[in-house]
């Protein structure tokens, strides 16, 4: 705060800004960075503990990486988990963007309460609904099948996405919506001729949101899912890469990998308007 | 074009009457300002008008069918806002041809439409644009294009010249006025602001505290207030309110002149005006002062012309003098006018 | 211009018996949000509800029809378990050294990532990715870090002479080093959260007050402890509330490392919950233990709820 505003900032305090900048970029990043070191080392390289683990002391493989393509289901995962997200995401836009302008536009002060209970339902969380919606699940017949995950993950996208898109249509300046009732259109017409198109940037966050959320999900996969072609990427990756006490180090840092950093970079440039969601009214 | 009336009409929002009750009636044709400060109901009356607001109870007419449950579009009505409401995501010709669209006119006389309308206000060259790259006179212009493109029956607008600059606000008054003669349109208009109500108006309707105070041609309300309301509302500065033991006593500042400077000197009432304090605003002096033997405790602002020559010293008093039919007579717990009653020390 | 044309279609006969919903601001809100309200009962509202009968009923996954009521046994059958006391504690005890430990660091990371510095947004990529990659993915990354036989941490620190020649810890294996690795990864995976909606408070701290302070002569530490903190304080107790909720409510961190073990020592109620309701089948047993969660979600959700209200007002 300091060098911004005008105050000298002192080269020992620097050091230290430095250092501990330096330190958390490690602990936060280390283990990403770790995973694209072991994909491409030979087993074993990567099994001798003498060896410097930070270098290639064999030259670099791609064995690992082409085993984890052809010799696991680990593309049958990343198809599932796209497959799933997409259905999750058309299933959220559909419930929570009307959901959204009802609460900011078309409910009033009922609407703030209920927006206020509508996101307390995200927190809960699915360590106490997995049980009963396994026999849910079990009773819809979808046991063991990706419908049920399609099913029951828009119970968090479309909360938390009817929140954030509540603050989004929120801040639309009501007077466009009125000049287009009274240039022709119908209140619902203003919503979807004019609220829609200016909201486009809400959208795109909802659909980014519900997509992330889904590929993070763990418990309910774990939960409802049995056999090895039907996981996704998240339950996949750690549940069947173990042969019974063999891991195998390096195809698994491999997808770990492919499947977190594209999303984790995705989602980077939105986890603002996320962190903007959970401090509304917090912070004035 | 229509006649506009509204009877009876009142808002409640909970406990608060923001329309208490009103009744008005517009002439085809005519300009009719809604004036008074804010939260005093004018701007829900309006939008009760267009239909953005149901009313609590009371009729709307709109060209002698009520139109009650029609909802806005259904109105044949076009509406200017304070803020443009232009539409951030379309061109300025999508703007305008935006109405047209909705309301299903015959595609192939879009274009024409829009262009004339367009012209009317000079702004063909922006038709490509987006409103977030105008100045705030240009949108203006297009939130105007916009409205008259479908042509109306009615006109409203709320405060649209409020977010322009003081410059721009009395060019694009003239322009406003100019326009409306043109056209012909009905046209309700809200402001707060004084002047530009009594430049535009046919009529002004002067409102507080949800209900009418006084209708009236702008000489009208200007000159003959009817209650200590409206007299005290219009003018800068507005008209002095001296409370007598009987009656509250009002004349305009413009009005109370030395006695010398007067035209003539019949019907006159001289009264002893103490100077306190002289303002020299350039095309007038304010005297603020008091009546030295009639109202002693009461403040008393005077205007006078730069066009009189003489000294004022304050501390000391002068000889001034308003004419008598220029006084008014307000009663002292209703505020309404009342005949005129003797007040003053004839010497 | 003339006076307006017969438009070619009557507007609102043109909308039709459709259009008396269309325009109508109450039922039309209705309608827009009941599909999803109705949604979120059902996946969310009657789950919850089942929740609670099904703790008090006898259910197992193979078991068909209506499950009958059997009272607080599967409760007395929990309190009556060594295991469920642990993972009471266990959880407890994971939740608050973690986000004590997250809250603390969160502070210090956001404060030194207030100021402008080159390549900060590149900094701000790295740090947050934790939190956007995938959980389990990331915990993947740190099973194989903690891996009993080829830690790249045992290899590093005795490298840099931190341990001696024999030490080689098995962090996953001892009860201490376990729980110590599993709050690791969940400070890890927290830390990112924290800090975002920390420095999102930072800076809303308007700058006037702290320059008064500077004109003042108040030192750093003076102006952290009597401006920036009481100011920050409303806005650090969502980061905390909503990190305990993540805390005692997450098992993918303790699932994927050490499942419970060893010995149950990292055991949480939620794992717990998980193990005998669906690898055990006792649905009736896991969900009384899950349900142990409640209380603690309530307790954070009400004071989340007040301090909206307080924030409100001001």
């Amino acid at each position: 705060m300091s060098a911004k505003r005008g105050t000298v900032t002192s080269p020992a305090w620097r050091v230290v800004h430095f250092g501990a900048i330096s330190a958390f970029v490690l602990f936060a990043a280390f283990p990403f960075f770790w995973m694209v070191i072991s994909a491409f080392k030979q087993t074993l390289d990567l099994m001798n503990p003498n060896n410097n683990p930070f270098v290639f002391n064999l030259p670099p493989t791609m064995v690992q990486v082409k085993m984890l393509f052809e010799g696991t289901e680990y593309t049958k995962w990343l198809w599932n988990t796209a497959w799933v997200g997409i259905l999750v995401v058309i299933i959220t836009l559909l419930l929570a963007v009307p959901l959204g302008y009802g609460l900011a536009r078309l409910s009033g002060k009922t609407g703030e309460r209920l927006g206020i209970m509508i996101f307390l339902t995200y927190l809960v969380p699915p360590t106490i609904l997995f049980i009963p919606l396994s026999r849910v699940i079990s009773y819809l017949g979808l046991t063991d099948s990706l419908w049920s995950l399609v099913v029951v993950y828009p119970s968090f996208t479309v909360p938390f996405c009817a929140w954030l898109l509540m603050g989004f249509f929120k801040v639309i300046p009501p007077d466009i919506e009125e000049a287009a009732m009274i240039d022709g259109l119908s209140r619902f017409g203003a919503f979807v001729r004019v609220v829609l198109p200016v909201s486009i940037a809400g959208l795109l966050t909802t659909i980014i949101f519900s997509f992330t959320l889904v590929t993070q999900e763990f418990v309910y996969a774990l939960t409802f899912i049995s056999s090895s072609s039907k996981f996704t990427v998240s339950v996949g990756v750690p549940t069947f890469l173990v042969r019974g006490d063999v891991y195998f180090w390096g195809s698994m840092m491999a997808a770990c990998f492919i499947a977190s950093f594209p999303i984790a970079v995705l989602y980077n440039f939105f986890v603002d308007r996320f962190i903007a969601g959970f401090t509304v009214g917090a912070v004035k | 074009m229509a006649t506009v009336t509204v009877r009876q009409l009142e808002k409640r929002f909970g406990d608060v009457h923001a329309v208490d009750g009103i009744d008005l009636s517009i002439q085809e044709g005519e300009f009719l300002v809604l004036l008074g400060p804010s939260g005093c109901g004018k701007t829900t009356l309006l939008r009760m008008i267009a239909g953005l607001e149901r009313q609590t109870r009371g009729d709307i007419l709109i060209g002698g069918q009520v139109v009650n449950d029609l909802p806005p579009r259904a109105r044949k009505i076009a509406m200017v806002f304070q803020s443009y409401a232009l539409y951030p995501h379309m061109s300025v010709y999508d703007n305008i041809a935006f109405p047209l669209k909705a309301q299903g006119v015959e595609k192939r006389s879009i274009p024409e439409r829009v262009e004339r309308a367009a012209a009317m206000f000079g702004i063909e060259r922006f038709l490509k644009r987006k409103p977030r790259e105008l100045s705030g006179g240009e949108r203006q212009r297009v939130a105007l294009a916009r409205a008259v493109v479908r042509e109306p029956s009615l006109f409203l607008l709320d405060e649209p010249l409020s977010n322009l600059d003081a410059k721009l606000r009395t060019l694009a008054r003239d322009e406003l006025k100019q326009f409306q003669r043109r056209i012909g349109t009905t046209t309700i208009y809200v402001t707060h602001d004084q002047i530009e109500a009594m430049g535009l108006g046919d009529r002004i309707v002067v409102m507080s505290g949800g209900k009418v105070r006084q209708v009236g041609s702008p000489q009208e309300v200007y000159d003959e207030p009817e209650d200590t309301f409206v007299a005290g509302f219009l003018g800068s500065p507005p008209m002095n309110l001296l409370r007598g033991d009987n009656c509250t006593v009002g004349f305009r500042p413009e009005r109370f002149l030395p006695l010398l400077a007067h035209e003539s000197q019949e019907g006159l009432v001289p009264l002893w005006f103490r100077i306190d304090r002289v303002e020299d605003l350039g095309s007038a002096r304010l005297l603020y002062g008091s009546l030295h033997d009639t109202f002693p405790n009461e403040k008393v602002i005077v205007s006078v012309p730069f066009t009189v020559h003489m000294d004022f010293t304050p501390g000391e008093v002068y000889e001034f003098a308003v004419k008598e039919k220029e006084i008014k007579f307000f009663d002292k717990e209703t505020g309404r006018r009342t005949e005129p009653r003797p007040f003053w020390v004839r010497r | 211009m003339k006076p307006a044309a017969s438009p070619p279609t009557d507007p609102a006969r043109r909308a039709g018996s459709g259009g008396a919903l269309a325009d109508n601001e109450k039922w039309l809100g209705r309608v827009m949000m009941a599909p999803a309200i109705l949604y979120i009962a059902a996946l969310v509202g009657l789950p919850l509800l089942l929740a609670l009968y099904y703790s008090v009923s006898n259910v197992t996954v193979g078991s068909a029809g209506w499950p009958s009521y059997v009272g607080l046994s599967n409760f007395r059958h929990a309190f009556g378990n060594p295991t469920f006391i642990r993972a009471v504690w266990n959880t407890i005890f994971f939740a608050v050294v973690s986000m004590a430990i997250v809250m603390v660091l969160g502070t210090i990371l956001a404060l030194s990532l207030l100021k402008d510095f080159r390549g900060k947004w590149f900094v701000r990529l790295l740090i947050l990715l934790p939190w956007v990659a995938p959980i389990s993915l990331g915990t993947i990354g740190w099973l194989w870090m903690f891996d009993s036989v080829y830690s790249v941490i045992n290899w590093t620190a005795q490298y840099f002479g931190i341990f001696g020649k024999r030490t080689w810890p098995v962090w996953l294996g001892q009860p201490t080093l376990a729980m110590a690795s599993v709050i690791t990864v969940q400070v890890w995976r927290l830390l990112p959260l924290a800090t975002v909606i920390l420095l999102g408070g930072l800076s809303s701290i308007p700058k006037d007050i702290q320059e008064a302070a500077l004109v003042d002569g108040a030192s750093v530490l003076r102006r952290y402890v009597q401006i920036t903190e009481p100011l920050m304080r409303p806005i650090a107790l969502v980061a905390l509330l909503f990190g305990l909720i993540f805390s005692f409510t997450d098992m993918i961190v303790i699932y994927v490392l050490t499942r419970g073990g060893p010995f149950d020592t990292t055991q949480v109620l939620a794992t717990l919950a998980f193990f005998t309701g669906i690898d055990g089948g006792d649905l009736g047993g896991g969900a009384a233990i899950a349900l142990f969660l409640l209380p603690v979600l309530a307790a954070c959700v009400i004071l989340i709820l007040r301090f909206a209200r307080k924030t409100e007002v001001t």
